[in-house]
């Protein structure tokens, strides 16, 4: 096929009323940004659309990557034609050529005359483009109620538009429309599936994982960063923090409050997102917890553990299934990094009874028990790495030493 | 010596050997270590799925490292009759296949499977009708090579792998993809290919790797087992600094690949039009692959053309490496319906990116100088 242009189309927050400037500008810097590698594609936006004029680039390759720009709802791959009526039909039969269609296909043309001082109405156009449409097709019937392509027409003044496909994106609201937020990545299927879910909604991303070298290796770091990588493809960069939490964890290990662990833990993490969060102005804490998929995901343990920060708690997929979960992460493309199998943090020290009902006062006095605990948390923030992911490139801010890319 | 044998082997990209020597050195960590050492290796390795990938246009999950093409080919012709039986034991493949998939699937008739060698027309090609005729219910397999190793003719892959994803979706189509590489371009989603082979020694890449794509989804009954490399299709340490230096080689062939095609075409039609004018030789293919001439001297046995060409200061190969020492005719040719005595004097000139004039006007003028050599022996030898 050859196509011109690519047609995108906004979806649920053209309601938005005064904010639509704001969230179509926020969906064309995504687009910018996600169309660097082609550098032949320019941009030009209209009321309510963006146009990608492809200037020789690969479209298939540009709709995969443009599929996963927020706030974008469908796409149509578009050929251009003079708003000339023969060369309308002539550019309509080309495409109906390359679209190859087979015997007995029902089709009907849709016309528009956005441009009020081209001569035919949108009405006589079905005519004079359809019938030409035919007598070259043999194949065709027409359907007008409901046909297998619909060939749509539209007239400006300065091009006519002609397509007949149109492809579903993944829609929501534009990256980072909705605020900032801190996303607690673990190495597993779920949290990246909330990060997803979140920046879906419009919000933008920073995550941040704890790590407990040495106890883990080096590669569950990595693990994650290629999680966050995953995710930097859907918002062209992303941020993550990376927190050495050893020493906290190690502190709640001389407690001999074995079944506590993980509650423990789970606070602490939270108070060093909430601090990270402050830092970074994000306004809330994102988590993967899915209610009652481990203990400490029952609604007690949510309890204990989300009075550890005031930040608003978003948890995207507490009322989703396991198997919910998982066909998301098969498409967003995270499943598979998530089942490598490291050791995590959370993964290292598991009790063999960790509690599903804690209870807020106990754990509150065995923190306080621990003298240096706020010392602890605050230089594991002050140790925090931050890393800045691009979508499919390398990382900045870090060293790869092992890997060299003149070897490749 | 000029060496005109690309498609038994190719020398190794001075940067391939230059990498593979610093990884060796600075990388000897098992991948599957825990310890640092493992890490970093797991981190080339990675990355070169990671290349081999890009390159190719698939998902580095769907690569798989080997040993080179007749262990890829073993694996994915093996490996899916022994997973897929249940569904069916025939296999489809073509009579003028190289002998890792000829013999693999030969071989497999002694379990009990049933195949069909596809006959090919007088040019060497197979067409999609042949293909899907000989699909029956129980098929699980169609194999076609995308170039042939012998004599350069190239299959009609897009035809085919659409015509059978169409007709039969549950049939695996598996291409050898081993000369093709480089040389034409590879569309491996658009020949709906689920299996695909290469070897790093055609395309200037080390000898002893190489790899097999195999599609999302696609199972394999693994041939060797042992440990859980390769996604447990293929136990064994994994030779990090060879699957580095391949992944550099196909990068480097798969950048270069429509320039290197330019450039070898013009050769391969020089040698193509001198070949038509030596009354003696019988040209048997050179208008597909840039790479590969082929041509017999009827009457004259095939080595005895090589040796003398080799005096000249020319290296040709008869027929294909793996099965020059033989000394039946030619199993292709043979197929493609030439006679005993055309099949035992089948000389193949095949090219490389390295190629000057220069060593085209050398190869030319052995070519006649040999002929004329042997055409006044031959008076008194018959």
């Amino acid at each position: 096929m050859h196509y011109d242009m690519l047609l995108l189309r906004f979806g649920e927050f053209t309601l938005k009323g005064k904010n639509r400037t704001r969230f179509e500008k926020a969906v064309l810097n995504h687009v910018k940004l996600l169309l660097k590698p082609f550098p032949g594609a320019s941009l030009r936006k209209e009321f309510g659309r963006i146009y990608v004029v492809l200037g020789g680039e690969p479209y298939e390759q540009i709709i995969q990557v443009l599929k996963k720009v927020f706030g974008i709802t469908t796409i149509s791959p578009v050929k251009m034609a003079p708003a000339q009526l023969d060369e309308i039909v002539k550019t309509a039969v080309e495409l109906m050529r390359e679209l190859n269609v087979a015997k007995g296909t029902t089709f009907k043309v849709n016309a528009r005359r956005v441009w009020k001082e081209f001569a035919h109405s949108s009405h006589e156009m079905n005519h004079l483009i359809g019938s030409p449409i035919l007598r070259e097709f043999p194949a065709l019937k027409v359907d007008v109620h409901q046909p297998n392509i619909e060939l749509r027409v539209e007239v400006r003044e300065q091009a006519a538009y002609i397509f007949s496909e149109i492809i579903t994106a993944v829609g929501g609201f534009p990256l980072g429309t909705n605020g900032k937020a801190m996303l607690l990545l673990s190495g597993g299927i779920d949290s990246p599936v909330a990060g997803w879910s979140s920046m879906r909604r419009g919000l933008e991303i920073e995550c941040v994982h704890f790590y407990s070298y040495p106890f883990t290796s080096e590669r569950a770091k990595e693990k994650v960063i290629d999680l966050a990588r995953v995710l930097a493809g859907y918002a062209g960069r992303i941020k993550i923090h990376l927190v050495p939490f050893t020493e906290v964890q190690t502190a709640f290990t001389r407690t001999g409050q074995d079944n506590l662990m993980i509650t423990l833990m789970r606070r602490s993490m939270l108070r060093i997102a909430t601090m990270l969060a402050e830092r970074e102005g994000a306004l809330a804490l994102v988590t993967g917890d899915s209610l009652g998929q481990v203990a400490s995901q029952t609604l007690s343990s949510m309890n204990v553990i989300g009075r550890s920060t005031e930040l608003p708690l978003l948890r995207p997929l507490v009322m989703m299934d396991k198997q919910e979960i998982t066909e998301i992460a098969k498409q967003i493309g995270t499943y598979d990094l998530s089942i490598l199998p490291y050791e995590d943090c959370c993964t290292l020290f598991v009790p063999k009874s960790p509690t599903t009902n804690p209870n807020l006062w106990v754990v509150q006095k065995v923190e306080a028990s621990i003298r240096d605990l706020n010392a602890l948390i605050e230089q594991a923030v002050a140790a925090t790495e931050t890393v800045v992911l691009e979508a499919g490139g390398a990382m900045e801010g870090r060293k790869e030493e092992v890997v060299q890319e003149d070897w490749f | 010596m000029r060496y005109f044998d690309y498609a038994a082997t190719t020398p190794p990209f001075e940067e391939v050997i230059t990498t593979i020597a610093e990884v060796m050195r600075r990388h000897y960590g098992n991948p599957s270590s825990m310890h640092r050492f493992g890490e970093d290796a797991d981190k080339l390795l990675k990355r070169s799925r990671e290349v081999c990938a890009a390159a190719l246009g698939v998902h580095p999950a769907e690569i798989v490292f080997t040993s080179g093409a007749t262990e890829s080919n073993n694996l994915a012709i093996k490996g899916a009759a022994i997973q897929y039986q249940a569904r069916g034991k025939h296999i489809v493949t073509v009579s003028t296949e190289h002998p890792s998939v000829y013999e693999a699937c030969k071989q497999l008739t002694d379990l009990g499977f049933e195949v069909t060698f596809l006959p090919v027309d007088a040019q060497g090609h197979v067409s999609t009708e042949q293909v899907c005729d000989a699909v029956r219910q129980d098929t699980i397999l169609v194999s076609i090579m995308h170039v042939n190793n012998e004599t350069g003719r190239v299959q009609p892959l897009h035809d085919i792998g659409a015509a059978l994803k169409k007709q039969f979706p549950r049939v695996l189509f598996h291409v050898d993809g081993v000369q093709g590489y480089g040389k034409l371009p590879v569309d491996i989603r658009g020949w709906q290919a689920d299996l695909y082979s290469l070897s790093a020694h055609k395309l200037r890449g080390p000898k002893g790797a190489g790899l097999l794509f195999v599609r999302e989804g696609v199972k394999l009954f693994p041939l060797l087992s042992g440990g859980s490399q390769e996604q447990g299709l293929r136990a064994g340490t994994e030779n990090v600094p060879l699957l580095v230096g391949m992944s550099k080689a196909v990068r480097l062939a798969g950048e270069r690949q429509a320039e290197t095609a330019r450039r070898m075409t013009e050769w391969r039609d020089r040698v193509v039009a001198e070949v038509k004018t030596i009354p003696q030789l019988r040209l048997n293919s050179g208008e597909e692959a840039p790479h590969i001439v082929h041509f017999s001297y009827p009457g004259m046995k095939a080595e005895v053309l090589l040796h003398t060409l080799e005096q000249l200061g020319v290296a040709v190969s008869t027929r294909s490496a793996c099965s020059s020492k033989l000394a039946e005719p030619s199993r292709v040719l043979l197929a493609m319906g030439r006679s005993e005595l055309e099949a035992s004097g089948g000389i193949r000139i095949s090219f490389g990116d390295e190629h000057t004039e220069q060593d085209i006007d050398e190869l030319i003028l052995a070519l006649r100088q040999a002929v004329a050599k042997l055409e006044s022996l031959e008076r008194w030898k018959h």
